[in-house]
């Protein structure tokens, strides 16, 4: 059984006032993730990721397609009992303390009350919120907010938790701390489904990765795999201040910084670069392969995107 | 009734005691003390009817701004702040958040009543030294307002699950307004004709009876109110109520949470 299988979910949202017209926020999507997966779902503002999630949440309904959580429908009560969700930028009833909020979505979720108090306790704990547990929720500050939304979002113990932006507006302590918490659920065998735009994050913690961009999904895998089928470049320094004119032919952009020149360049233009710097008779410092971000794949798709759209203008205008 | 909905009402109660509403109580006992006080140093026998009237009419203005004025966020509060996405993601259902809201405002309006009827009592007593059988009658008059609480109070979530809070509040306002005269809307289909009359008839119908909810006058004089109006009235204002929480509901069910 797979934890979450999304199968062509899409959304078109109806906007303007009076002639309504069609804005598609989401095409076709089909994912699979499976059991204790950490997946990012990863993308700029705009792309699609936040409107994914409230699909699979019950929350906006979806123009076509399906998906199923836990292999149950997205609508079943019984899935609701086992999913933990935490929404960007959380906002809670700010006139309960910390322990009351949990309370209240435990007694939602249908937790026996004798369990409630000691699960309470625990997840206090886990998030770092226990001295704060009975200061109301209008004095917390935003890190603190967020750790409350984390903390309603794994109280009931689910199985797959969605976490919307966690680290977003969290500083470089709090960002470590929800690291943490998302590397220890998955320690617990939990599946973990989070939106990011921040790709360090996702980088070090994702099993696989998923890339959505304009309502589209560029790409899906581990991040080795992603990375590794885009262009491999590697980092050339010479010592000098000259750069050889078949270095400029290539298109390479050198910089020189007192007496070393460096270039960045495509590692098949590798052999050729350096035939050039020794018939110039310049000193060779190194020559080291740039180590490929996950960054570097999602800029290269972003800039496909960008370059299609192009060419769908040229060609539109050319009509 | 789903313990959710028990919970999601506790929690609506508790935002309103939280949010200082119960605090008009206190405004509502310096009026009724400062009436009481003047009504009886002015008026001449009839400082009882004065003090029911005015007493039972603030009860029931302020009860409605309540209503109105909290019954108007419920929904719209919640999906603005978002506080809603973290109950719905949860085995909730939609019409047990849209009931559970309902039940939890009406509850805070009853407590509210309960304590502005005490006042009134008092500054009945203040006046009077002692009360009479026929004062019992106030009570009726007080079960009346709070029917109309409720009816006030379901016509603020049905406007505010699809409207924003302004609107929603003009809409119920004006509602409110138009029911209290829909006894002379009834004399209106007597007197028009053609679509006229067929318009006036939609309308009787459709905009809620609260003329027959205000016995306020009648139980001032002392007079009794009959067991059927109480029975009727009390079948009205719950076929109503279902019928407007109903539309609600369905208008919930299908909304996108943007």
């Amino acid at each position: 059984m797979r934890a979450i299988e999304i199968l062509g979910l899409e959304k078109v949202y109806q906007v303007g006032f009076w002639r309504k017209r069609p804005k598609r926020a989401l095409y076709p999507l089909h994912l699979s993730i499976e059991q204790g997966e950490i997946f990012g779902f990863l993308g700029p503002n705009g792309a699609g990721k936040t409107t994914t999630l409230k699909m699979l949440m019950g929350l906006v309904f979806p123009t076509g397609g399906t998906a199923r959580i836990l292999d149950m429908e997205l609508d079943d009560p019984r899935m609701k009992a086992q999913i933990g969700f935490l929404p960007e930028q959380p906002y809670f009833y700010d006139y309960l303390t910390a322990r009351e909020l949990l309370r209240y979505y435990g007694q939602l979720s249908g937790m026996e009350s004798r369990q409630l108090g000691p699960r309470v306790n625990a997840v206090l704990e886990q998030v770092g919120l226990k001295d704060a547990a009975n200061v109301q929720l209008r004095k917390f500050s935003k890190g603190m907010l967020q750790r409350a939304g984390i903390a309603q979002a794994i109280l009931h113990d689910p199985k797959v938790v969605f976490l919307d932006e966690p680290m977003s507006g969290l500083d470089p302590m709090g960002r470590r701390e929800v690291r943490n918490l998302i590397e220890q659920l998955k320690g617990d065998g939990k599946t973990v489904f989070f939106s990011t735009h921040i790709l360090s994050d996702a980088e070090a913690l994702c099993d696989r990765v998923a890339i959505l961009n304009q309502g589209t999904l560029r790409g899906v895998g581990a991040v080795q795999e992603l990375t590794a089928g885009i262009q491999a470049l590697v980092e050339i320094v010479w010592a000098g201040n000259s750069v050889p004119t078949a270095l400029t032919t290539m298109g390479a952009g050198c910089r020189i910084a007192g007496d070393t020149v460096r270039t960045v360049l495509p590692s098949a233009q590798q052999d050729s670069a350096i035939e050039a710097l020794r018939r110039e008779q310049l000193r060779l410092i190194s020559v080291t392969p740039v180590r490929l971000s996950l960054e570097d794949y999602f800029m290269a798709q972003l800039a496909e995107d960008e370059r299609e759209v192009v060419a769908a203008g040229q060609a539109k205008a050319a009509r | 009734m789903s313990s959710r909905i028990f919970h999601i009402a506790a929690n609506t109660f508790r935002e309103a005691v939280r949010d200082r509403v119960l605090y008009n109580l206190v405004a509502f006992a310096l009026l009724l003390t400062g009436t009481a006080i003047l009504v009886g140093q002015i008026s001449i026998q009839i400082e009882r009817l004065v003090v029911i009237n005015l007493g039972l009419t603030a009860l029931t203005l302020f009860g409605v701004v309540i209503a109105i004025f909290i019954g108007i966020g419920l929904v719209s509060k919640e999906i603005e702040k978002r506080t809603l996405y973290t109950v719905l993601s949860r085995p909730v259902a939609r019409w047990e958040f849209i009931a559970g809201k309902f039940f939890g405002l009406s509850g805070t309006l009853v407590v509210n009543t309960v304590g502005m009827a005490a006042g009134v009592f008092a500054a009945m007593l203040y006046i009077s030294r002692q009360l009479h059988g026929p004062d019992a009658w106030v009570l009726v008059a007080i079960y009346f307002i709070v029917l109309q609480f409720l009816i006030t109070t379901a016509l603020a979530l049905f406007f505010s699950s699809f409207s924003s809070p302004l609107l929603s509040a003009v809409f119920t306002f004006c509602l409110f307004v138009a029911g209290s005269f829909s006894e002379d809307l009834r004399g209106f289909v007597g007197l028009s004709h053609g679509a006229q009359h067929w318009l006036a008839i939609v309308a009787v119908y459709a905009i809620p009876n609260f003329s027959a909810l205000n016995v306020i006058n009648q139980v001032a004089h002392g007079n009794g109110v009959p067991g059927q109006l109480i029975f009727w009235n009390t079948a009205y204002v719950l076929i109503y109520t279902l019928a407007v929480l109903s539309g609600a509901i369905l208008i919930f069910e299908h909304r996108n949470l943007k």
